[in-house]
């Protein structure tokens, strides 16, 4: 009796904060993911380049920024955002600081991987380019580039992955997203086990369908190489 | 039509390259040979400026340049002068995300701007007469090694390059594909196209060369018609070369 009671409860617990995490999810952890992506992505493309750039000084910017934001936590990064900023007369909404904090973090980590791709490819690769007589520019973009975007899509797509678990930091500087509302209604509620049960659920389901579409994503563009 | 004098190179303080004059004419087919390490393929690779070479000039067609230590050439006249020269790699190098037809559309269109259409019949054209038209829709790894060099001819060409640059282009292939390659350079050469070959075979040496150059530790050692050098080498080094490839 106790227990299908119990169970009656939890059920309809589930069932009421289910539509108010998902609908959080969708206004705040879905496009916190994306925006903090295409930014980060070319944060991340121009870093990398700069990285490979003959100019000393480009190559030191590039590679100092990435030092520190790989080598520091998220969460602190994200505190100094939104927490420290003030101190110094900026202030910033939440999801601006987690956007910013989550672009540059994104950023670091893209740059190495694409750094890693271009460098992957063949120096024949170049030289067949050149010797045709392309620009540097060109045998970039159409001979280099493209091969290097089907060396990186996986690491990426790990990356973006990572990603959508990581932008529950930023409940923490208060952004109403997926995990804030979870803990909002647990407190209210009293139910911390079966709501963070339920908010990772959530995230599990965004993932899984990112899983998805990244391995779609990389059979397109595996088609015309050798294995 | 190739006029290079008094070339020097050299790769962290070791001199590759120590003083090389070649004057090529148009139509010539010239073969280089000699052991590995003499600096063959530094040379072939300064004439098309993937190398820069630390000191003397070279002369393509209407084209000069000059070297000097400390001087980069601006990046327009590099690719400019790299236009006039074709070059075929021991490794192919093709683009493995294009198809053969595009591999060989590929410089027209981003290099000369050639219309895609006029790209196209040229691109086609040039792939039966190396004999692959029903392979131009393949991807590179769809093709055999031999295949896959023959497109490379076909790109270089592709171009309408003052002079082709050979680097030993069938070194990489197996031996029952060597055959294939070698017909579409004899026929390039009968053709009339400049020919500047590293090659280590010696029958394509005799057979299609105006000009075998003999190359050993930096220099050219000695050069003549292949007769000269194969049967009457006047160098003792290219005699002791040649005598132990046949030995071999």
């Amino acid at each position: 009796m106790f227990f299908s009671d119990r169970a009656t409860q939890v059920w309809h617990l589930l069932l009421d904060s289910f539509w108010p995490l998902l609908k959080a999810g969708i206004v705040f952890t879905i496009p916190l993911t994306l925006i903090t992506f295409i930014l980060g992505l070319i944060l991340g493309f121009f870093t990398a380049i700069a990285r490979l750039s003959k100019f000393k000084a480009l190559a030191a910017i590039a590679r100092f920024y990435v030092w520190i934001f790989r080598g520091t936590p998220l969460l602190v990064q994200l505190f100094i955002l939104y927490y420290g900023l003030p101190s110094i007369g900026i202030l910033l909404n939440p999801f601006l600081a987690a956007v910013i904090g989550f672009s540059l973090n994104v950023g670091a980590y893209a740059s190495e991987i694409i750094r890693a791709a271009i460098q992957s490819i063949d120096r024949g690769q170049w030289e067949a380019a050149y010797a045709i007589g392309m620009t540097k520019r060109q045998a970039m973009w159409r001979i280099i580039m493209p091969q290097a975007v089907r060396v990186a899509i996986p690491p990426l797509g790990n990356s973006f992955i990572a990603l959508v678990k990581d932008t529950s930091l930023a409940a923490t500087i208060t952004v109403g997203d997926l995990f804030r509302k979870a803990q909002e209604i647990a407190a209210e509620r009293y139910e911390p086990f079966w709501l963070y049960i339920e908010a990772a659920f959530i995230y599990l389901i965004f993932c899984s369908v990112l899983n998805v579409m990244q391995a779609q994503m990389e059979k397109r563009v595996d088609r015309h190489v050798a294995k | 039509m190739i006029a290079i004098h008094d070339l020097h190179k050299a790769f962290k303080g070791h001199e590759v390259l120590k003083g090389i004059d070649l004057t090529v004419k148009k139509g010539e087919t010239v073969v280089i040979i000699g052991p590995s390490g003499s600096g063959k393929t530094t040379f072939l690779r300064c004439i098309n400026l993937l190398e820069f070479p630390d000191s003397g000039s070279i002369q393509i067609g209407d084209r000069a340049l000059t070297f000097q230590p400390g001087i980069r050439h601006r990046s327009k006249e590099v690719t400019a002068f790299r236009q006039r020269t074709g070059m075929v790699f021991q490794g192919y190098n093709l683009f493995p995300h294009r198809t053969a037809l595009e591999n060989v559309m590929e410089g027209q269109i981003v290099v000369l701007k050639r219309p895609k259409e006029e790209a196209r019949e040229i691109a086609m054209d040039l792939l039966r007469k190396v004999g692959l038209e029903a392979h131009a829709d393949k991807y590179p790894h769809q093709l055999s090694g031999g295949q896959e060099q023959r497109v490379g001819i076909a790109r270089a060409m592709a171009m309408n390059p003052d002079v082709i640059l050979f680097d030993e282009p069938t070194s990489a292939l197996d031996p029952e594909l060597v055959g294939e390659v070698l017909k579409v350079m004899k026929d390039l050469a009968n053709e009339g196209m400049t020919m500047i070959v590293v090659t280590h075979e010696m029958r394509f040496a005799r057979e299609v060369a105006d000009r075998v150059i003999f190359m050993d530790d930096g220099r050219i050692v000695e050069q003549g018609t292949p007769e000269d050098i194969f049967d009457c080498a006047q160098n003792q080094r290219t005699r002791q070369f040649l005598r132990r490839l046949t030995e071999a």
